[in-house]
């Protein structure tokens, strides 16, 4: 009997314990909970039912401890200054999956905040382990593992070096092979993290033979996984030529276009963003690309999109139409500036504008057909308005300012010159100025028409400094004319008049 | 005497006679002398005058043989430069046609070909319209199975919605709610209803300890299979009816955790196999790529060989001036680069796998 009675202390004991743990995993799912936890002392009581015999209890113990953690950084910082971490390393390596799955989200959730927590990770030893866990033979601890690795290595270049010093990279590519879609996702956001920062890195992930598999699975169907898919191959391809090239000869054109026609908002994005990275390293790329028929597809997807997920769809053309002119000439052939003037005029925030302003200055400043193309559209006015408004910010600004200048140093399309005469400011009145008086002393019909049109008179109007250029190209101009017509649009010729009647004698 | 008186009267006279013909004489020889002179003078002058005119042909014969050598000279020289710059303006000619064409021919070839430009400019657009049509089959046959999976869930939640409510289908003497007599044929819904079992009731599962989130994760569908733990004790069970055992020693017995031998417990292999394993597995975790480390000999292997004089030189006559004179550059042709995408048409139509 008393025997018993010993043996039901302890299972009300560990009843107990179950319990608690078991609703505090459940209250730290809410984030309002949170709080109140911590100010309970939850982490120091959870602590040591890490080390519970029941395996159930230290489970939930783990993932109570993870959740906190991955909420709020307080609490992970107090996770690491308690000395949870080695224990959950020790342990890591022995346990069971479930216990391994939920160290790895413990440790997830405290390298996901800053630098420093991740650093602590890192020191007390806890890669090695996570790498352990990626050979594992559950998908599950797998993927944990990979998660955690990948929030880690997403803070600094040190850090995924370090990851990678500890053998991940080659782990995480068989990963990509596995059959199931969740740990594809995950083990290619974190070669993603990994190969951001520097080319170094990207260049381990890249002998490790991740190429050939993330172009294969652009044509998985699972939108997330794209994504990801996308995100990799673009941080590879952005450090250097040599890795945009190997990139491109994974064979990825033309499957990634069909990415463009997407239903999911980021994969249009990344595939962007993709297409951009490699168009921006040398005329080459972007001349593949554009053979490819790449850049109907990207305008394509700006004009279907709203949003910042036009953005690397913008500079991609722009990249593409700075490179040569035969290369904007094709831009321009595709159709690509209506959708870029659109952008302009509807998108609110001003960084997307300031892209657009940038990319239709790249196109039209070649030669005079390609400043026609792009003056042909009315889009000057836009530029000038939105470099004049106050409200706009500096980047805007600059390269509304930038754009108009380049464009208009070539522009030789007067009907498209003529508004900016009446609302410049002195700097771009100057090129505008410039460009009528190489176009008018040549042809006979843009004379007429500028004198029509009050061109002479607005700029009998301006006053420039003798001996500036501005003058010069003023004098250009009144030479083109008769005396008495310069005379007659000159300010104040109408008082000049009425002053020689009332002086005037009569004969007679 | 009356001879002297005569002379002494003459005598006055003679003073003037001699006078008076003195002076006529004087005046004819002065009229003498005048005529003289002038004679003289005039025939003198016509001397001179003759002389003159001698010395002036001579002078005219000299000065108009040296003008016409010298006029003979200028306008041979004059021929000359004409000549000169007729045949220079001819070589100018034909140089600049030349050039033209040269210089035509050069920029086509290398630097830029307005035609293979534009052709390579509608060719771009007629690719573009290509892929803009296939990437609007892609996207629009993407909808369709959307739409039809959509189609299809509806169709299922429908058919388990009726056989759910199974029990409002029609009967002989009462009918349904779907099949109002007022009605000419039934709603779907009772052909819906009549075609569907029944839907029996669901057997409650017992609540299995392992029902909380760690099953949430997409990987792991199914709770172990084993025990994975001790479980415990039944709670305030009834005592069995019988002479069994006690419950807790049975369950003691039934538990008792396996004490294998050293024997059994020591892995089969022996630590140095064990240790070979270990070593292989790091080896083939950590290995990254297949690419031998090359020791520093190698440092040498990547220098070009630089030919001997001999062997450097092509064996035979230069062929230059002989057989070719043109140099040419095929890799450096425009023409080639431009034309790139044909072949780029045919390969996105196979690739792009729908």
């Amino acid at each position: 009997m008393s025997q018993r009675q010993v043996l039901q202390v302890f299972e009300q004991y560990q009843r107990a314990r179950t319990h608690f743990v078991q609703a505090v995993a459940e209250l730290s799912a809410r984030p309002q909970n949170i709080g109140t936890l911590r100010d309970a002392g939850v982490i120091s009581l959870l602590r040591p039912l890490l080390l519970d015999v029941v395996p159930t209890i230290q489970q939930t113990a783990a993932l109570a401890l993870g959740r906190l953690a991955y909420f709020n950084d307080d609490l992970a910082e107090a996770v690491v200054k308690e000395d949870i971490l080695p224990q959950l390393v020790c342990s890591l390596s022995e346990q069971n999956r479930f216990y391994k799955k939920a160290a790895a989200f413990v440790l997830r959730a405290v390298g996901k905040h800053s630098p420093q927590l991740a650093q602590a990770i890192v020191e007390c030893g806890a890669l090695e382990a996570l790498v352990i866990c990626l050979e594992d033979f559950d998908p599950g601890v797998k993927e944990g593992a990979a998660w955690a690795l990948g929030y880690i290595a997403r803070h600094n270049s040190e850090l995924s070096q370090a990851v990678v010093d500890a053998g991940a990279v080659p782990l995480l590519v068989l990963c990509i092979q596995e059959p199931e879609i969740a740990l594809k996702r995950i083990a290619a956001s974190t070669l993603s993290d990994i190969s951001k920062h520097s080319p170094e890195l990207a260049q381990t992930v890249v002998d490790a033979g991740a190429i050939a598999y993330l172009a294969q699975m652009i044509l998985n169907p699972d939108a997330k996984l794209k994504c990801q898919v996308l995100s990799a191959l673009s941080q590879i391809a952005k450090h250097s030529v040599d890795l945009a090239e190997l990139v491109v000869e994974a064979e990825i054109f033309p499957v990634v276009l069909t990415c463009m026609k997407d239903s999911d908002e980021y994969v249009k994005k990344n595939g962007a963003t993709l297409i951009r990275e490699i168009a921006k390293h040398s005329p080459e790329l972007s001349q593949f690309i554009v053979n490819a028929g790449g850049v109907a597809a990207v305008i394509d997807c700006i004009g279907s999109c709203k949003g910042t997920v036009r953005l690397p769809g913008i500079m991609m053309l722009g990249y593409v139409a700075a490179h040569s002119e035969n290369l904007s000439m094709a831009v321009i052939v595709s159709k690509g500036i209506p959708p870029l003037c659109t952008c302009l005029l509807e998108e609110h925030e001003d960084h997307i504008k300031a892209a657009a302003a940038w990319a239709l200055g790249q196109i039209g400043r070649h030669t005079p057909e390609h400043a026609r193309a792009v003056a042909e559209t009315n889009v000057l006015g836009t530029l000038l308005s939105m470099y004049m408004d106050i409200r706009s910010s500096e980047d805007l600004q600059l390269k509304a300012k930038r754009a108009l200048k380049n464009i208009l140093q070539k522009c030789t399309y007067l009907p498209a010159l003529e508004p900016l005469l009446h609302d410049a400011p002195p700097n771009i009145m100057k090129h505008i100025v410039g460009q009528f008086s190489k176009v008018l002393p040549h042809d006979s019909k843009a004379r007429r028409l500028f004198v029509t049109s009050g061109g002479l008179k607005k700029v009998q109007e301006i006053k420039a400094e003798p001996g500036s250029l501005l003058q010069e190209y003023i004098n250009t101009i009144n030479n083109c004319y008769p005396e008495e017509v310069v005379r007659y649009y000159s300010p104040g010729y109408s008082e000049m008049l009425l002053e020689r009647v009332e002086n005037y004698q009569p004969v007679l | 005497m009356a001879a002297l008186v005569r002379l002494e009267t003459r005598l006055s006279r003679l003073r003037e006679e001699y006078f008076l013909k003195n002076r006529s004489v004087d005046e004819d020889r002065k009229i003498v002398y005048k005529a003289a002179v002038k004679i003289q003078s005039w025939f003198r002058g016509c001397r001179v005058r003759a002389y003159l005119r001698y010395l002036n042909k001579m002078a005219i014969s000299i000065q108009k043989w040296w003008r016409g050598y010298q006029s003979r000279r200028y306008f041979r020289k004059m021929i000359k430069t004409a000549y000169f710059i007729m045949k220079m303006n001819f070589y100018n000619e034909m140089a600049v046609r030349i050039q033209k064409r040269w210089r035509g021919y050069y920029v086509r070839k290398y630097t830029h070909n307005y035609y293979a430009l534009k052709k390579y400019l509608e060719a771009i657009s007629l690719n573009n319209e290509i892929v803009r049509n296939e990437l609007q089959e892609y996207a629009e046959m993407n909808e369709k199975k959307k739409k039809k999976k959509d189609l299809e869930k509806k169709e299922k939640e429908k058919k388990y919605k009726a056989r759910k409510m199974h029990y409002l289908l029609s009967t002989e003497q009462i009918a349904g709610i779907y099949n109002s007599p007022f009605r000419k044929f039934p709603d779907p819904m009772e052909l819906l209803l009549r075609q569907s079992k029944p839907l029996s009731h669901r057997q409650q599962q017992p609540k299995s300890p392992f029902t909380y989130d760690l099953y949430d994760w997409p990987t792991c569908k199914r709770p172990p299979a084993f025990p994975t733990g001790e479980p415990l004790p039944p709670i305030g069970r009834q005592k069995p009816q019988g002479p069994f055992r006690d419950a807790a020693e049975v369950l003691r017995q039934r538990y008792k955790p396996l004490e294998p031998t050293l024997r059994v417990a020591a892995s089969i292999s022996s630590p140095l196999e064990k240790a070979r394993e270990e070593m292989k597995r790091e080896e083939w975790r950590k290995c990254i790529h297949d690419n031998e480390f090359l020791p520093f000999s190698s440092y040498h292997k990547n220098e070009k060989y630089e030919l001997s004089i001999h062997a450097s030189e092509k064996i035979g006559k230069e062929t230059y001036g002989i057989k070719h004179f043109r140099e040419v550059q095929p890799n450096k042709w425009i023409a080639g680069k431009v034309s790139g995408f044909l072949l780029l048409k045919r390969a996105w139509s196979l690739r792009l796998m729908l």
